[in-house]
């Protein structure tokens, strides 16, 4: 199981990658492996405003429908696409190309409250 | 009469074999406490005692007896529709839908011991879709007024953010009531647009409707029979950027546009004239199709087609995840079941009717009911009440009082079409009079000649 | 072998109906309306002939597993038999061909039945009032939530949660949402029951209500209940029964005397009338005489030896749907119910409890029982002993169907892992019983043994294992033609 190191984490297991004024923002490896495969992503709206810990996504393998958390509070820039024909992305390159979203946080000391790599590793494996 | 196969010894050894002398002792041991009173059916002047159950020749006189003190439309010439139509049911219909491998079959969550069901339900989908135009089908929900609520809620969920919902005063009573109970729970409010002529007043929609509309709805043909002009009011709607929901009569559609020509979002109705009895309102059949965007919005079970292990086609429930049993209280619905059997009755009798017979359903239909009307037109004392174009059903205005009519009638063996004061005040003294293919000429001729008797 | 789709089996010019010619003077359509009111293009419905019709769909009947072929042990579903005698009297002509809005006098048998039903199903369950409309539990769940509303609009109040356990049906807290309530989960106890002081700790004056069912889904008699349900009318929030499992009950107890206020029923669960595939079913709610002012119109009253619907409740929360119910499905269970009896229903519960725990205790050597060796009509077991091996309760149904029996509910309630929930019924022999867990035994060696041949099953049914993956990801949900 991965645990990128430059990421930060959130207790509900969603990612997420700093990029100057923009964070990004994705599920864990371990996420995709309790959800097993992705069959239909619902993004949010471009525009939309969202507070941290709020419902921003949905996920839905064959068993289960997950709701995606924001982990900060800010405005959603960008959508990942891509998702909507192949939403199997979050399984096969959860880090990667299977990126959420992009948004534009408005209160940077919520970082602060995010985990790093190792305290999230260690939330997993605990559990 | 008993259904339990094991005798009491063999239940007494059971118990035994678990460690337990007696029930009561099982009960003891469980839930000492709960003590309730004995169960005591009550006794009915119909039946002696009741406390050993009928054995089955007497439960089945009792039945006969029931059904008896009924009077059914097989002994009457009704003229009876407003949303429950008596068209003729091939015998292929019941003979299929009544094989117990159908009928006292499960829900198919356990796709590889149901394909057979699961088939006749995408069969069931797609006849919807080429009857509607429309491109996805649920696998059926309850009945037309329950679809319609739900239609409803799908729109407001599509347009998160809007609360107003136009419903045409010209549709099913029944329905804009159930359509009411449902949103009670929430802010948004059914607003009605009034009809002129037997049609919605367009004129009043394109006033009414705004950015804050969800959903118009109308019905076509509506609760006078009428049909409306559900081009133009799609239109309307859209250019406010609200979705347009389709309420309509199945076999009309072999005739009539149907929705997905005219740009509809939903179209949905009742699906009781596909082949199903009227047993005194239900159970019936609610259909649901949509447009392929609102696919992941829809109520109620779906069916998909897909492949298995070896690469042969079958088919599953899919889109499951929107539904109660995973979303729990994100579900887009309560929805548990579907009216399994009355939708594969449907898919049957669309199956046996094909593309011409629908078509020729419809028009014997159109046909039977403008020769009537033409008829009763010549008869003094009654007028049509709408020059509106209609399918098989129109309003007539008399000049007696109802009560007394339909009671004359009655004595002939007519029931002359349903009063529409109970609904619509201002058409207190006018029947609504439907005619399908079951009529003969001669009923219809029967109807004429009593009404000139009795006006 | 696959049966092809009735539409791949369509041959123009076909046709299996057969309509009556037209007997009046035909008019040109043109005449009649409007050349935009017709129609632009025919819909392609299939053009076949009766003897494909017959057998297409004979054939597709025969690729399906149904309670005249198979034990189906599924929890909360109670898949007892359906007498064939039901069939017969709700198809009499004198009910099946009787239009709703036909005069009352031509209808006085069936609204007889109605009634008696209601007097019946107000003894069986202890409560004052029924109605007969709502088509399916999960649409009495619904009747049920805009009561609890309406019960607390009366009272000028708004409380704006509903508390469920965490063994609930989804339909529960689904029913509770679609009426504007916020759920509320409150956690079971380590012995599988509502804890009284969990309960206590979230009642507040903003509880509306709190939906269950006793026995609870694991099969559990929730004891306490009467605690349960003292703690919720002292702040005023209504007791809602979940009727799923009513089968247990029958002549041991009664919902209404358990303290509940609102009851709704599974009549094709309890009542034996047949599930058809996934419905129609019939789910009438039944309430206490304070809450009968808002029940649906119309209810059927009995003035002297005449029947009648009454439409005067001013008070009542409007309608769920269009006419008065599931009238055939009505039939069938009434029916039933005065086949069997007092007696009949009280031994039907009895027999249903034997069986299932006589099940339970030929089964919890093999599965882990997580609540003991005593149930009511069903209970749960854990595959996840066998987790070690790479098998799952999915393989385990799966390979119940290469077996010839129809497998358990599986993971349901969410509160069990790997969970198999079993309810027999009173309408299984022993040794249907007897077989049914030979072949689990037999499939937990295979676990063992040889996991991967359970990953492989199943391979004697209609199908090999299908790809619901696939289905969501690309959803077909109709044939279209080439």
């Amino acid at each position: 199981m991965e645990f990128p190191k430059e990421l930060k984490y959130t207790k509900t297991h969603e990612w997420v990658l700093i990029r100057g004024p923009i964070a990004v923002v994705g599920i864990t490896d371990f996420a995709q492996r309790e959800l097993t495969d992705v069959v239909y992503v619902e993004l949010p709206e471009v525009g939309k405003k969202v507070t941290a810990g709020a419902e921003c996504a949905v996920v839905e393998s064959v068993k289960a429908a997950v709701d995606i958390y924001s982990p900060l509070s800010g405005k959603i820039t960008k959508v990942n696409e891509k998702l909507t024909d192949e939403p199997q992305l979050l399984n096969t390159d959860p880090y990667g190309e299977g990126w959420v979203l992009e948004m534009q946080p408005s209160n940077p000391s919520e970082l602060d409250t995010l985990m790093n790599a190792d305290q999230y590793q260690k939330i997993v494996e605990e559990s | 009469m008993d259904f339990v196969p094991q005798t009491e010894e063999e239940l007494q050894r059971m118990l035994e074999e678990i460690g337990v002398r007696s029930f009561e002792e099982f009960l003891e041991e469980i839930c000492p406490d709960l003590k309730c009173s004995p169960l005591n059916l009550p006794v009915f002047s119909s039946r002696p005692s009741e406390s050993e159950g009928m054995s089955e020749p007497e439960l089945q006189e009792h039945m006969r007896r029931l059904a008896a003190r009924n009077v059914s439309l097989s002994a009457r010439n009704s003229f009876l529709g407003a949303g429950a139509y008596d068209h003729f049911i091939p015998e292929v219909v019941s003979a299929l839908s009544s094989r117990a491998e159908f009928y006292t079959a499960y829900t198919p969550y356990q796709p590889e011991a149901s394909q057979g069901f699961l088939q006749a339900m995408f069969e069931y989908q797609t006849a919807i879709c080429e009857l509607t135009a429309m491109e996805v089908s649920n696998a059926s929900l309850y009945d037309g007024a329950s679809a319609l609520a739900e239609g409803v809620l799908m729109a407001l969920r599509t347009k998160g953010g809007r609360s107003r919902v136009l419903i045409s005063s010209a549709v099913h009573p029944e329905y804009r009531t159930v359509l009411k109970t449902y949103l009670k729970g929430s802010a948004v409010r059914a607003e009605e647009l009034p009809y002129e002529d037997g049609i919605t007043a367009l004129p009043e929609l394109e006033r009414l409707a705004d950015d804050q509309t969800a959903a118009v709805v109308l019905q076509s043909p509506n609760f006078f029979g009428c049909i409306e002009d559900m081009e133009r009011a799609c239109q309307i709607a859209h250019a406010r950027g609200s979705l347009f929901i389709a309420v309509v009569n199945p076999v009309s559609l072999g005739v009539l546009t149907a929705p997905g020509e005219y740009g509809a979002d939903i179209a949905l109705g009742d699906g009781q004239p596909l082949g199903n009895e009227l047993s005194f309102g239900g159970p019936h059949l609610g259909f649901l199709a949509c447009t392929e965007s609102l696919m992941r919005k829809m109520p109620g079970r779906i069916v998909g087609m897909t492949e298995d292990a070896d690469g042969e086609r079958g088919f599953v429930l899919t889109l499951q995840t929107r539904e109660q049993h995973i979303r729990r209280e994100k579900a887009t619905s309560n929805i548990c079941t579907n009216h399994a059997l009355n939708a594969l009755r449907a898919s049957i009798y669309l199956c046996c009717l094909g593309k011409e017979g629908i078509r020729r359903l419809a028009e014997l239909n159109l046909q039977k009911s403008h020769y009537l009307f033409d008829r009763l037109g010549k008869v003094k004392g009654i007028s049509p009440v709408f020059p509106s174009p209609f399918f098989n059903e129109f309003v007539v205005r008399c000049g007696v009082p109802l009560a007394r009519l339909n009671n004359r009638l009655a004595k002939k063996g007519i029931l002359g079409g349903v009063e529409l004061g109970r609904w619509y005040p201002e058409l207190k003294d006018c029947l609504l009079v439907c005619v399908t293919e079951t009529r003969s000429k001669e009923q219809l001729d029967e109807f004429v000649a009593a009404f000139k008797e009795v006006l | 072998m696959s049966e092809p789709l009735i539409f791949e089996q369509s041959r123009p010019g076909r046709m299996a109906a057969s309509l009556p010619k037209l007997d009046v003077p035909e008019k040109p359509l043109s005449e009649i309306l409007p050349q935009k009111f017709l129609r632009k293009n025919p819909p392609h419905l299939p053009e076949v002939s009766e003897v494909q019709l017959v057998r297409h769909f004979t054939r597709l009947s025969q690729r399906n597993f149904c309670v005249d072929t198979h034990f189906y042990p599924l929890g909360s579903c109670t898949m007892k038999y359906n007498p064939k005698v039901n069939e017969k009297v709700a198809s009499l002509d004198g009910f099946a061909h009787l239009h709703p809005y036909q005069p009352e006098e031509d209808a006085q048998g069936i609204l007889q039945l109605m009634w008696e039903m209601e007097q019946c199903l107000r003894e069986i369950c202890g409560m004052s009032r029924f109605s007969l409309q709502p088509s399916a539990g999960a649409h009495g769940e619904l009747l049920g939530m805009m009561l609890v509303r309406a019960y607390h609009q009366s009272k000028k109040r708004s409380p704006t949660r509903v508390i469920v356990p965490d063994t609930s049906h989804g339909t529960n807290p689904a029913s509770a949402a679609l009426s504007g309530f916020k759920v509320e989960v409150v956690s079971s106890r380590a012995d599988g029951v509502i804890d009284p002081d969990s309960l206590a700790a979230a009642m507040n004056d903003d509880v509306a209500a709190v939906m269950t069912t006793n026995p609870n889904t694991l099969g559990l008699l929730e004891k306490e209940i009467r605690t349960i349900a003292d703690i919720a009318h002292e702040h005023d929030a209504l007791m809602y029964y979940d009727g799923a499992n009513l089968n247990a009950l029958m002549g041991i107890c009664k919902p209404g005397e358990m303290g509940f206020d609102i009851v709704h029923l599974n009549l094709h669960k309890t009542f034996s009338t047949p599930h058809g595939g996934g419905g129609p079913g019939a789910g009438p709610v039944g309430v206490r005489e304070n809450l009968a002012p808002f029940l649906p119109v119309p209810l059927v009253e009995k003035d002297g030896e005449r029947y009648r619907l009454n439409y005067d409740l001013p008070r009542s929360v409007g309608k769920v749907r269009s006419f008065y119910g599931n009238i055939s499905v009505v039939i069938k269970a009434y029916a039933y119910i005065l086949a069997l009896g007092s007696k009949g229903l009280a031994r039907a519960s009895r027999a249903a409890v034997i069986n299932a725990n006589y099940l339970l205790s030929r089964l919890k050597a093999t599965f882990s029982a997580p609540y003991g060796e005593r149930c009511m009509h069903e209970f749960v077991l854990s595959a996840s002993n066998l987790k070690e091996h790479g098998i799952r309760a999915l393989d385990i149904a799966k390979a119940l169907i290469d077996k010839g029996f129809h497998p358990p509910t599986v993971y349901f309630p969410l509160t069990v892992p790997e969970a198999m929930m079993i309810e027999p019924t009173e309408t299984e022999t022993r040794e249907t019983l007897d077989e049914f867990a030979a072949a689990l035994v037999e499939i937990a060696q295979e676990a063992r043994a040889n996991p991967e041949s359970l990953h492989q099953s199943p391979r004697r049914a209609f199908s090999r294992r299908l790809d619901e993956v696939k289905a969501a990801r690309e959803p077909r949900l109709r044939w279209k033609p080439e």
